[in-house]
């Protein structure tokens, strides 16, 4: 159990509209950091949203430490593998009732606080609206969030897509210190090779739904 | 014994009088509106006139069945209207049945069961038509207000269900709001009664030579029984229809990422 991979697809296909977004994709994700990247439309939300099943394969399968996604207790699953999607989406009301969220649907009391400083925000930020927050901070508050239910892995969307470059540089510092510290697994998706490169243990290239050496890609 | 109104078809159509009014707006404000005006008319009469001879007929039978059977008949006839303003819902059509007919049946079932009507035709065709219409109404906008929220908030909904919230839990707010829709444009009525405007029934019975007593009482009851009947179905679409959004494993339907 100790060797079982963090992720395996085994020929894993999604088509959305008849076009196929995945097609026939295996691959292996160890514990640690890992960084899909790729061009726009290369299927790289797609392969996050399997991870924690958000999304069905049309075709394969996707394991989580040896066991099907679809023999896991689905909400379990999204507990303990958090996602964060590219874009704010956070829920009317204070910053503080956003990070409780999750943890509250799980029976459990967050703790708040340590949530936002893990996340790199103050105390101060707990009651404040969050929808009055800038587009990076919602960011922060997202991941604080997901925090808040201490996942083991963390699935995350170009996470800093929507940042400025000393909000990336804190966010990337952030997500290294959580793998690091807390010893949490982490996702990436990024079409930022070089992001890729400064998070990620290894770093994988998707293009039209299938991987490719990243060493192929014109100027890597 | 109070007069009651005794109106001849050629009275009936002096009130035209009114609806030449109304195409000469449309001409001079070129509203373009003459042709819609005069199917609107047409339809109105021949429904209208074909209806009263149904309800005649039923009320002749005097069989509470062929009561249920036109109610019924409604609520087929007002799905279909309804699911038109429900596009974005998927399989509207057998939710909106499932809401009306259940509104119109829990509604109509209560006021018998409470004796506020007698199970007879003469009371349950007239309510059965007003909770169907205004559930109708409720259902519409309600259905309507979802696809728009399940559009609008589709990121937030799956950021929600990525936290590990079931699908129920992830559109909450957005159910709230859709509720609130539908149920909002009559609560306000109600609230306005007899201060911005007189109540159908009431009008009807007054001209009908009924005491002001009278006529109010029923129209309370048939407020309330509507308040009911209108919660009723919008409850029911959209609790129905929500789920057609979402698959079994709390994943949002085929959707652009």
């Amino acid at each position: 159990m100790g060797d079982a991979p963090l992720f395996a697809l085994e020929e894993v296909s999604v088509a959305r509209g008849g076009a196929a977004v995945l097609d026939g994709l295996s691959l292996v994700l160890d514990e640690g950091s890992t960084c899909v990247a790729g061009p726009s439309g290369a299927g790289k939300s797609t392969l996050l949203r399997l991870l924690n099943r958000l999304r069905e394969p049309d075709a394969g399968r996707v394991l989580y430490r040896d066991v099907d996604v679809r023999e896991r207790d689905v909400l379990a699953l999204r507990r303990e593998v958090s996602l964060i999607p590219q874009l704010p989406a956070l829920l009317e009301g204070t910053v503080a009732e956003n990070v409780a969220y999750g943890a509250r649907l799980a029976g459990r009391t967050a703790d708040v606080v340590e949530s936002l400083v893990l996340a790199g925000l103050d105390a101060a930020y707990a009651e404040r609206d969050a929808g009055r927050l800038s587009v990076g901070e919602q960011q922060r508050v997202m991941l604080a969030r997901a925090l808040a239910l201490e996942p083991r892995v963390l699935l995350l969307d170009e996470p800093t897509s929507a940042l400025d470059e000393r909000a990336r540089t804190a966010v990337e510092d952030t997500l290294l210190d959580l793998r690091e510290q807390a010893g949490v697994s982490l996702v990436l998706v990024t079409h930022d090779l070089d992001q890729a490169r400064r998070l990620a243990d290894r770093v994988l290239w998707l293009e039209a739904g299938r991987l490719r050496p990243v060493a192929d890609r014109a100027g890597a | 014994m109070t007069p009651t109104i005794d109106l001849s078809l050629g009275e009936v159509g002096a009130a035209l009088a009114l609806v030449a009014v109304a195409l000469v707006v449309s001409r001079w404000q070129r509203a373009d509106l003459e042709a819609d005006i005069g199917v609107a008319v047409l339809r109105s009469f021949v429904q209208l006139t074909a209806v009263g001879f149904v309800i005649q007929a039923i009320f002749d039978a005097d069989r509470l069945v062929l009561a249920a059977v036109l109610v019924a008949g409604m609520v087929v006839f007002g799905a279909f209207t309804a699911r038109r303003r429900a596009a974005q819902v998927p399989g509207a059509l057998g939710l909106l049945l499932i809401a009306l007919g259940g509104a119109a049946a829990a509604t109509l079932g209560l006021a018998v069961g409470l004796g506020v009507i007698g199970p007879e035709p003469r009371y349950v065709v007239p309510l059965g038509g007003m909770v169907v219409g205004n559930a109708m109404s409720a259902a519409a906008v309600a259905l309507n207000r979802l696809g728009d929220e399940m559009a609008s908030s589709e990121a937030r909904i799956e950021a929600t269900l990525a936290l590990g919230a079931t699908t129920a839990q992830a559109v909450r707010p957005a159910l709230r709001r859709s509720l609130r829709s539908g149920m909002i444009p009559l609560i306000d009525s109600t609230k306005t009664t007899g201060l911005v405007f007189f109540p159908g029934t009431m009008v009807g019975m007054l001209l009908a030579g009924a005491s002001p007593a009278d006529a109010v009482r029923l129209q309370l009851v048939i407020m309330y029984l509507l308040l009911g009947g209108v919660s009723l179905s919008a409850v029911f679409a959209v609790t129905l229809a929500y789920r057609r959004f979402f698959t079994p494993a709390h994943q949002l339907r085929e959707r652009c990422e």
